[in-house]
């Protein structure tokens, strides 16, 4: 097996064994980056001497004896995460020669972790999107077909980690940016509870919403990583003083008997037969791994989730976007994309005098009734399970031209955001023209660990995630 | 139709700005002193507004705001939150400054003011909130080209807002008003409210109504930046003027906001109505809302001090001061603290403490070289001085007689200012305990004397 597909899992064991080295293994997905990206476009910046450099260090630690969760493991960036010392876009011209000073809370918990920074990632502008075609820098392509996207708007982290181009790659879930790739490129993405990771440092799309997180190859990578990245930071107020469990740990323990709740809202229509098919198959398969039921339930509010989050999300946009004003980071307004322009223009009338109370305050009262429909539910059920996208992953180009279609692939995910709870993408299978398809498992507040623990058994018994993309 | 137009009055609101001085801004943890300080020297992705940085809210901040509240005897309410008001300014790095709209810390108080003699009145506080200051502009002649640049040292550092209810029908009262702010915040030891470092800066509300009218005028005047009485006073001034000749003349005035131009003393006219901002308030998601238990109000009000009121009335029934000078003891915390230590050691020597009281306030004695206790002793000593020793202050008139032959010459040939420099000397020969009365007998005498000879 090469190098550059291990999982982190795997490659810590080589690494910690002395099979290979530090700068081999980075070597290893450099070279992937080379032979496929300029066809791929999953990296808007390579930090190729930075990474070998840093990749010499790790060896040396190795070699020392030194035990970090992540030493010597190459992992890439969505351009939303500052990083000190290396450009950071945000997948818009705006910020195109932008050299941040300072790191993300991630991030440097990944460098403290010893992990290697190969590159950061292809994106929608601003997370705006859910396809990856509206970045600046041309358009990424899905590794399993390339004639497909990848999912948005972590576009470039879930093509890079599904094409061997890196062993992790974070990204952010405001509406569907981590789940929607990780379906689409079959990976392992987690939406977290709001507040789990700190937001410091990445840059703002809607702040009510956004989690960051990462998409591995595995559960255990994800457990791995979460561990490493979750808690209280002091420079995230909105993060409550929440105890990180030991993710990993507990990873093997029984889930014991689960209901499972079946919202009827998100199965009655508008489902591909063969989406659909391959989440009901998958969870068959988890009942008969950990014992269980499916329970019916309701959601009733569903139907007003995408307005609520168009929105609240643009308000809080047209907001966050205000200081990239023309003074400051050397490009003007016009650079703008066309999606970033008309959220500011939607959230500003949402905020403006006298649309106030009918858009903004109203909005956030639907917000309330989505998090009150949620918490019903799990009065009753232990996880929600539904499919991430409502249909396989589309072509390019082929929604470009209606924003309405485009906001419509995120209408299974995004009341999970105005929620605020967590939801786990698992892969579940292909399709018969060979395309992922993943599923969410939706817990309550800070249940992360349940949704690993059912996520890894059944990983463990169907093992998608060793299937590869022919790049 | 234009009955008693000549008897117009003011309507006056009043919102202050108060800089506190935390030792860390409002939401990063820079220092908050930046006056005087090399420009973007104390500033960090947080200040600067940079892409993904986060607001943390300074603790100490948010309860110095409610102390004041508490001390303008306001409503705390149990949950309150920041808000963000969008507005374009170069000086605003993120495009939105972190105030309070809807739910500030602090709601509905007063302010008693002493008017006349035994009249109070009370202007009532609407609220007072907490929000970040902004950064400042310099503009600059560089190689012969204009340059406005940008300091950030100021961005974020925390700022209260006090606004009042439109109480306010003088100038008398405005500018006791504000004198009291000044006092308060001082007590509270929250801000020193320097005025000349911008850490006290008003904006001032005003229209006019006619004196019989019981109803608010139907616009509103609002003069932006003033940063001392002096321009406050200047502003209202003309404000007045200018408004009251204007609905004589039978004009109909329109809400606007003014600026207000320090050369010329003059408010100068920036934005109609129309042109108003639309600031776009909503919840800011950064920060958590902030609830309050009964306990932490409980806490806070503890840190309340004694305040000038209280401690006038105090001093008047401990030290035996009339009103006047339990006042003038009391207008800064400092002075009214040095005061009462010397008193309580001068009721420990037998001697009157209302003596300490004359002796501060007519600045017989320079308070700044003795501690309090120092201060009543020697006052206990000049007590025995003034009594026993009048022979002594005569030595002493001659000694500095004798010294300065040019001063008394002339003296005598009219420059009778010089009186003050003979004082000065002989108190700095008896330091400080020759009594200036009878320094000023003998010494007026001495010198008409011999110029008979
Ligand atoms: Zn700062």
């Amino acid at each position: 097996m090469k190098l550059n597909e291990l999982t982190i899992d795997q490659a810590q064991e080589g690494l910690f064994r002395g099979d290979f080295s530090s700068v081999e293994l980075v070597r290893a997905c450099l070279a992937r980056i080379k032979k496929a990206d300029s066809r791929i476009k999953a990296f808007i910046t390579v930090c190729e001497k930075k990474a070998l450099n840093q990749a010499r260090e790790a060896d040396q630690q190795l070699r020392k004896g030194i035990k970090k969760r992540l030493l010597g493991i190459p992992v890439a960036f969505k351009d939303l995460f500052v990083t000190e010392g290396i450009k950071t876009t945000a997948g818009s011209q705006v910020l195109a020669d932008f050299i941040p000073q300072y790191d993300a809370t991630v991030v440097r918990r990944f460098k403290e972790a010893g992990a290697i920074v190969v590159g950061k990632t292809n994106l929608d502008a601003w997370g705006h999107g859910s396809s990856g075609e509206n970045s600046a820098f041309g358009a990424t392509r899905n590794p399993w077909n390339q004639e497909y996207v990848p999912g948005g708007s972590s576009s470039g982290s879930g093509a890079a980690l599904a094409a061997g181009m890196c062993l992790a790659a974070t990204g952010t879930d405001t509406g569907s940016s981590i789940r929607l790739p990780a379906s689409f490129c079959n990976l392992v993405g987690m939406k977290n509870t709001y507040g789990r990771v700190s937001r410091f440092g990445v840059i703002a799309m809607a702040s009510s919403f956004d989690c960051p997180g990462c998409l591995t190859k595995t559960v255990k990578d994800q457990a791995a990583i979460l561990e490493i990245i979750s808690g209280q930071d002091g420079a995230d107020a909105t993060m409550p003083d929440q105890k990180v469990p030991d993710y990993s740990r507990i990873l093997s323990q029984e889930t014991g008997s689960l209901k499972i709740g079946l919202p009827k809202e998100y199965f009655n229509r508008g489902i591909d037969n063969e989406v659909g098919d391959l989440v009901k198959k998958a969870i068959r398969k988890i009942i008969d791994l950990s014992g269980g039921e499916i329970i019916p339930v309701s959601l009733p509010h569903t139907k007003y989730a995408m307005p609520c989050y168009y929105i609240l999300v643009p308000s809080e946009i047209s907001s966050n976007l205000a200081r990239y004003d023309g003074i400051r980071y050397g490009r003007g307004r016009d650079k703008f994309g066309d999606e970033a322009k008309r959220r500011i223009m939607l959230g500003t009338y949402a905020l403006s005098a006298g649309y106030y109370d009918a858009f903004y305050l109203k909005a956030q009262k639907i917000r309330t009734l989505i998090k009150r429909d949620f918490e019903k539910v799990f009065s009753k059920v232990d996880v929600i399970m539904a499919p991430t996208s409502p249909t396989l992953p589309f072509k390019l180009g082929e929604k470009t031209n209606d924003p309405l279609a485009m906001y419509l692939s995120d209408i299974l995910v995004c009341p999970v955001n105005i929620a605020g709870i967590p939801a786990l993408n698992l892969p579940v299978g292909f399709s018969k023209n060979g395309l992922p398809v993943g599923m969410q498992i939706i817990g309550s507040q800070f249940s992360e660990e349940k949704l690993l623990r059912i996520g890894y058994t059944y990983e463990q018994a169907t093992e998608w995630y060793k299937i590869k993309p022919k790049i | 139709m234009k009955k008693n137009m000549a008897v117009l009055e003011p309507v006056i609101g009043l919102e202050i700005h108060l800089e506190l001085t935390t030792r860390q801004k409002m939401f990063c943890r820079c220092p908050a002193d930046h006056f005087g300080k090399e420009p973007n020297t104390q500033t960090c992705p947080v200040c600067l507004g940079l892409p993904g940085a986060l607001p943390y809210p300074n603790q100490k901040a948010i309860e110095d705001t409610v102390l004041l509240g508490l001390a303008l005897g306001c409503r705390i309410p149990k949950k309150a939150k920041f808000d963000r008001k969008n507005y374009f300014y170069p000086d605003l790095p993120k495009g939105y400054q972190i105030s309070q709209y809807d739910q500030p810390f602090a709601l509905g108080g007063g302010l008693k003011l002493k008017i006349k003699n035994e009249t109070y009145k009370t202007i009532r506080i609407n609220r007072v909130h907490l929000e970040e200051d902004t950064g400042k502009l310099v503009h600059r002649l560089i190689g012969g080209r204009d340059y406005s640049l940008i300091d950030f040292n100021r961005s974020s550092v925390p700022l209260v807002e006090v606004v009042t209810e439109p109480d306010i029908a003088s100038i008398e009262e405005l500018i006791a008003f504000g004198k009291k702010i000044h006092q308060l915040v001082r007590y509270l030891g929250i801000s020193p409210a320097d005025m000349q470092k911008g850490q006290m800066r008003f904006e001032l509300n005003l229209s006019m109504r006619p004196r019989e009218d019981r109803k608010l005028p139907d616009y509103r005047v609002e003069v932006k930046n003033l940063n001392s009485f002096k321009f406050l006073k200047a502003a209202a001034e003309y404000e007045i003027k200018r408004q009251s000749q204007a609905l004589i003349r039978g004009q109909k005035l329109l809400q606007e906001t003014r600026g207000f131009n320090e050369k010329k003393m003059i408010t100068f006219a920036q934005r109609s109505k129309e042109e108003a901002h639309d600031y776009r308030y909503f919840p800011e998601a950064d920060i958590p809302p902030i609830s309050w238990p009964e306990s932490a109000i409980r806490r806070i009000k503890k840190r309340l001090p004694e305040l000038p009121e209280a401690k006038q009335i105090r001093f008047q029934r401990d030290f035996r001061l009339n009103p006047a000078e339990a006042e003038r003891l009391t207008r800064e915390k400092s002075r009214a603290d040095y005061f009462e230590k010397a008193a309580v050691e001068a009721l420990r020597l037998k001697l009157e403490p209302a003596k300490i009281a004359r002796a501060i306030i007519n600045k017989r004695i320079e308070t700044a070289h003795f501690s309090p206790i120092q201060l009543a002793e020697r006052i206990a000593g000049q007590q025995k001085l003034n009594k026993t020793g009048r022979s002594d202050t005569t030595a002493l008139v001659e000694k500095v007689l004798a010294k300065y032959p040019g001063e008394v010459n002339r003296y005598r040939e009219g420059k009778i200012g010089l009186i003050q420099f003979f004082i000065g000397q002989i108190m700095k020969e008896s330091r400080g305990l020759a009594d200036p009365e009878i320094t000023r007998t003998i010494l007026l005498k001495k010198l008409n004397q011999e110029q008979n000879f």
